[in-house]
């Protein structure tokens, strides 16, 4: 029961007693229950329903801090997990923004009560356009991997054909996912792929390529962490098929990588997550979508897309959807594929950081990354029964085998995780054939003496004296 | 001193007009925003510049045109644009019908930027995120006693992801069942969410639309004859967005369980019905809550969010996975993968919202969300008894019989005095005051559609209420104030001619620039 000081809740002012009863009068009735004549019996709830009693705010701040004290965040550790989401650095200022009530609680005004959000968003637009060097970027999808489900969707509407090739090296989540939105409707095939150096097999691209194939997709840097070298044979074969290329990228490599429409893609997508965004437990995921400014791309976008217009004053900027007839809100099952809430705020998020860090700060976090992740590899590859498993070269992340120490993956995480590590991503289910691997990350979050320490102690974990 | 007389009905408002410029313009050669960690002199020693041993196909050649400029700039530009958003923190915004926009408890935005909910890495070892793990365990045992269903999963990210999984889940079914091919029809109705129809056909559905009979109740007799062996399932929200509650709801999903097909429920306007009634005794097999409507998540400008998609013990296998189970007091991931649609979203979903929600079902317990779905009820009838009495203004269908919601029209108002439902939006931004039409197609004319919920003290409600009296007042005697809206906005009237026209329309500034002879006059 309610304690007596309780029966107003002070998120609910009307349930001040005698606020309640003057509503009630004003419209004519006497009692709530009215209210719900139209909910037969049948249809209502058989008992009341069994939960905890409510928390003043104290008692829950004190229940829910009580809870999380429980966890361990990748900042108490230090973490090599990467494999879709990626711990960074976040300025100060991406907090700031992201945190803001106003930014926080806006939905769907119109430009004129929320001009600023259309503008941060066009901004955020305008801004990963130049990352990314193309022309149309979407307001955000949900993550990477529905951007890449998407991506492949515009490109069979385009194309008018049914079959999709998708690099084998992507995570086989992402996979799960594209699949699933695909079918029944477009058939997903992977292409074989180089464990050593990560490329894609060209022979095996050119046997599956033919007339009724719509788009290829590769990653690069890939999952593995591989950088891919053959971008632009790969793009001539998908284009001398009549079929897109579609590039998913990290953004956050894109300082010291040429960007995939250099190299021919069509349509580029990945993940703003590593753009100032919390991981949040992977609740801070976001997809984008890039395409050049050419009408039968743009057409096909499911996407808010926010252009700039003029106003009827003169000097005044505003901004508006383009091409709104294209979405679902405007035509229901006819529209393409569908739109609804997705990951705006990160965009915006997405945006101030690209602002902040400006062209040098992406071109010295692309730097940083290459330098530690490369100096990580070596130190790991020294550790007697460590190989890295790498030919070519990789960005940020890369795959250490540890099938000559005779210990699996999951025993050396453990290990790692009494010491405070949090070791890289166990592949042994995803990539069987692999053996005993892990994806290890390191971005510029981490320190030559936090990859001295993880040294060290796999050297420990390893040692069979 | 004298008393300083208020007596104005609605608001003086202006919303905050800060003139700013697009971020480019901002650009200063050589000025930084922040400094990146570099790698130690040792790393560097060893390693070298390390982007040499990129390929050379694959360097980038040119920095990317990104403008440069200080932090405080970049600080102050982004604080301006958010003044120039609303936000429903700042205004009575029971004008965005079917979102349910409700108060976001501060204490839950606090909570959320912990570094332990935070900073949290989604692969990490179970045993270092058991307080997340039991935060979604305690959140699947309350949707499970609000909705009478088995099993939830947090994994959908938003309203239509979670009607996207729905729809995936139907389609594996029915292929378990091998009827995948025989069931390719999915039958909504025309006052449920257009994501309801748009998901489904991505699952490659034809869509079947039932509209309502005269009293703005979906018809069963328009459902008995649709309903077929192909029927692969019906989805629905009630009451739909008119507010209006379908009583035989019964009916439907029995009919559609008689023919095979699944029942799955779009609960995005449950505000009104929690403790009152279920999923379960309405017949759904599955259906979905979006935490960022009822459960009192913030919209973000749109996401990230959370649908809660919880389904009956016989769909169980279908779910997206991985989802968190109890084993003696630990939290554990558990996934048969076997039936499984496989994933809609990667990892866990959006865990802050998961948790900003739990917080607020704990802050109201049992009783208090029973009072939450009273009072959003109560406000809607209150507000309902005014706006109808409001000259111009109606509300179609049957009399009375709304629950949190109520879709409105001003087609009197616009017959008679030639002010659109546009306009009348338009001047609301005027009072800071949100105001959404409905989704299209326009089934009642000059559609506005009001959701007041649980959060408005009767005060807010009768703000709103004296906005409306003075823009239908407006209408009947100086429309023209109504039609040139807004007047206190950061902008005027926007010129959308160039939005819809492949040759003018520019969705970057590159573009803009480009198109507008900016670029080649800057050379």
């Amino acid at each position: 029961m309610t304690s007596p000081n309780r029966t107003v809740h002070p998120y609910i002012p009307n349930t001040v007693p005698e606020v309640r009863e003057a509503m009630l009068r004003s419209i004519g009735i006497h009692d709530i229950e009215e209210l719900y004549r139209g909910v037969p019996a049948h249809l209502r709830m058989p008992e009341a329903m069994n939960m905890p009693p409510a928390l003043a705010e104290y008692e829950l701040q004190r229940h829910v801090e009580r809870l999380v004290a429980r966890n361990t965040s990748a900042k108490e550790a230090v973490s090599f997990l990467g494999a879709g989401c990626w711990q960074h650095f976040i300025p100060a200022v991406c907090d700031e923004i992201s945190q803001r009530s106003e930014f926080v609680t806006a939905y769907a005004g119109e430009p004129y009560e929320d001009h600023g959000r259309f503008q941060a968003l066009f901004e955020y637009q305008s801004l990963m356009a130049e990352l990314i060097d193309m022309d149309v970027v979407n307001v955000p999808t949900f993550d990477w991997a529905q951007a890449a489900s998407t991506a492949l969707r515009m490109a069979a509407r385009m194309t008018g054909r049914g079959r999709v090739l998708v690099a084998g090296s992507v995570s086989p989540d992402k996979l799960k996912i594209i699949t699933n939105y695909c079918t029944p409707v477009i058939q997903v095939e992977t292409v074989k792929f180089d464990a050593a150096t990560g490329a894609l097999d060209l022979g095996d691209l050119k046997g599956k390529l033919g007339g009724d194939v719509a788009a290829v997709y590769i990653e690069n840097p890939g999952y593995l962490g591989m950088i891919e070298a053959n971008g632009g044979q790969i793009a001539d074969l998908a284009h001398a098929h009549g079929a897109e290329f579609v590039v998913g990228v990290d953004p956050s490599s894109l300082g010291v990588l040429a960007p995939p429409s250099a190299y021919g893609a069509d349509i580029v997508c990945g993940d703003l997550q590593p753009l100032g965004i919390r991981m949040n437990y992977g609740g801070g995921q976001a997809g984008f979508i890039a395409t050049r400014d050419e009408e039968r791309y743009v057409m096909e976008y499911p996407s808010r897309l926010f252009g700039i217009a003029p106003t009827s004053v003169e000097g005044e900027y505003g901004f508006g959807d383009v091409a709104y007839e294209r979405t679902s809100f405007a035509k229901r099952e006819k529209g393409k594929e569908s739109v609804g809430t997705q990951t705006a705020l990160w965009g915006i998020v997405a945006g101030v950081y690209l602002a902040i860090m400006g062209p040098h700060g992406m071109r010295e976090l692309g730097t940083t990354i290459m330098q530690k992740s490369q100096y990580a590899a070596r130190v790991l590859g020294r550790i007697p029964g460590v190989q890295v498993r790498v030919e070519g070269a990789f960005f940020k992340e890369f795959v250490v085998d540890f099938n000559g120490t005779g210990k699996t993956v999951r025993e050396l995480n453990e290990g790692l995780l009494a010491e405070g590590i949090f070791g890289g991503k166990d592949l042994s289910e995803d990539f069987p054939e692999l053996g005993q691997c892990a994806l290890y990350c390191v971005t510029e979050v981490i320190f030559q003496e936090d990859i001295d320490r993880l040294a060290a102690a796999l050297k420990r974990l390893t040692d069979r004296a | 001193m004298k008393p300083i007389k208020r007596e104005h009905k609605v608001r003086a408002f202006h919303q905050a007009k800060w003139d700013e410029p697009v971020i480019f313009e901002l650009h200063q050669p050589g000025e930084r925003g922040v400094w990146v960690p570099e790698a130690e002199a040792e790393i560097k020693e060893a390693v070298g510049d390390g982007v040499s041993q990129i390929p050379a196909s694959m360097r980038r050649s040119e920095a990317p045109k990104l403008p440069e400029i200080g932090q405080a700039k970049v600080l102050r530009h982004y604080l301006r644009l958010s003044q120039e958003t609303l936000g429903s923190d700042l205004n009575v915004e029971i004008g965005q019908g079917t979102c349910t926009m409700k108060y976001i408890p501060r204490v839950n935005e606090f909570l959320i930027r912990s570094d332990k909910v935070a900073d949290l890495h989604p692969l990490q070892d179970e045993s270092t995120v058991q307080g997340m793990l039991e935060i979604y365990h305690r959140m699947d045992l309350a949707m499970r006693e609000i909705s009478g269903m088995d099993a939830f999963s947090f994994q959908p990210s938003s309203g239509t992801q979670a009607l996207f999984a729905m729809a995936s889940i139907v389609r594996a079914y029915h292929e378990a069942n091998g009827e995948g091919d025989q069931r390719d029809e999915i039958i909504t109705t025309i006052f449920s969410h257009p994501s309801q129809a748009a998901t489904a056909a991505v699952k490659g559905y034809k869509i079947i639309t039932l509209y309502p009979d005269e009293n703005g109740f979906p018809d069963i007799e328009k459902l008995k004859a649709v309903i077929s062996e192909r029927t692969a399932g019906f989805v629905v929200a009630n009451p739909e967005d008119t507010g209006i509650f379908n009583p035989r709801i019964r009916e439907f999903t029995d009919l559609v369980h008689e023919a095979g097909g699944l029942c799955f429920y779009d609960q995005a306007n449950a505000n009104g019905l929690l403790g009152i009634a279920r999923a379960k005794e309405a017949g759904f097999d599955m259906c979905f809550f979006n935490l960022h409507k009822t459960f009192a998540a913030p919209h973000m400008c749109g996401g990230p969010a959370t649908g809660a998609l919880g389904v009956v013990e016989k769909l169980k296998p279908f779910l997206p996975g991985p989802y968190v189970e109890e084993e003696n007091g630990r939290y554990t991931f558990k996934w048969d993968q076997e039936l499984s649609i496989g994933k809609v979203r990667s990892f866990h979903g959006v865990a802050q919202t998961v948790l900003r929600s739990y917080a607020w079902i704990r802050s109201l317990g049992a009783e208090g969300l029973l009072n939450v779905a009273q009072i959003a009820v109560l406000n809607n009838n209150y507000l309902y008894h005014h706006i109808t009495k409001i000259r111009g203004a109606s509300a179609p269908y049957v009399e009375g019989m709304r629950l949190e919601q109520v879709r409105y029209s001003w087609e009197q108002l616009a017959q008679e005095t030639g002010v659109t439902t546009e306009d009348v939006q338009r001047r609301m931004c005027d009072f800071g005051l949100h105001y959404w039409t409905s989704h299209h197609p326009y089934i009642v004319p000059q559609p506005f559609t009001l959701e007041p919920t649980e959060s408005y003290s009767k005060d807010d409600l009768d703000e709103y209420i004296a906005a409306l009296e003075h823009i239908s007042y407006e209408a009947y005697n100086e429309p023209q104030i109504v039609k040139d809206a807004p007047h206190a906005s950061t902008v005027h009237r926007i010129d959308e001619s160039s939005l819809d026209d492949p040759a003018l329309w520019c969705t970057s500034w590159r573009v803009y620039l480009r198109k507008t002879g900016l670029a080649a006059a800057q050379k």
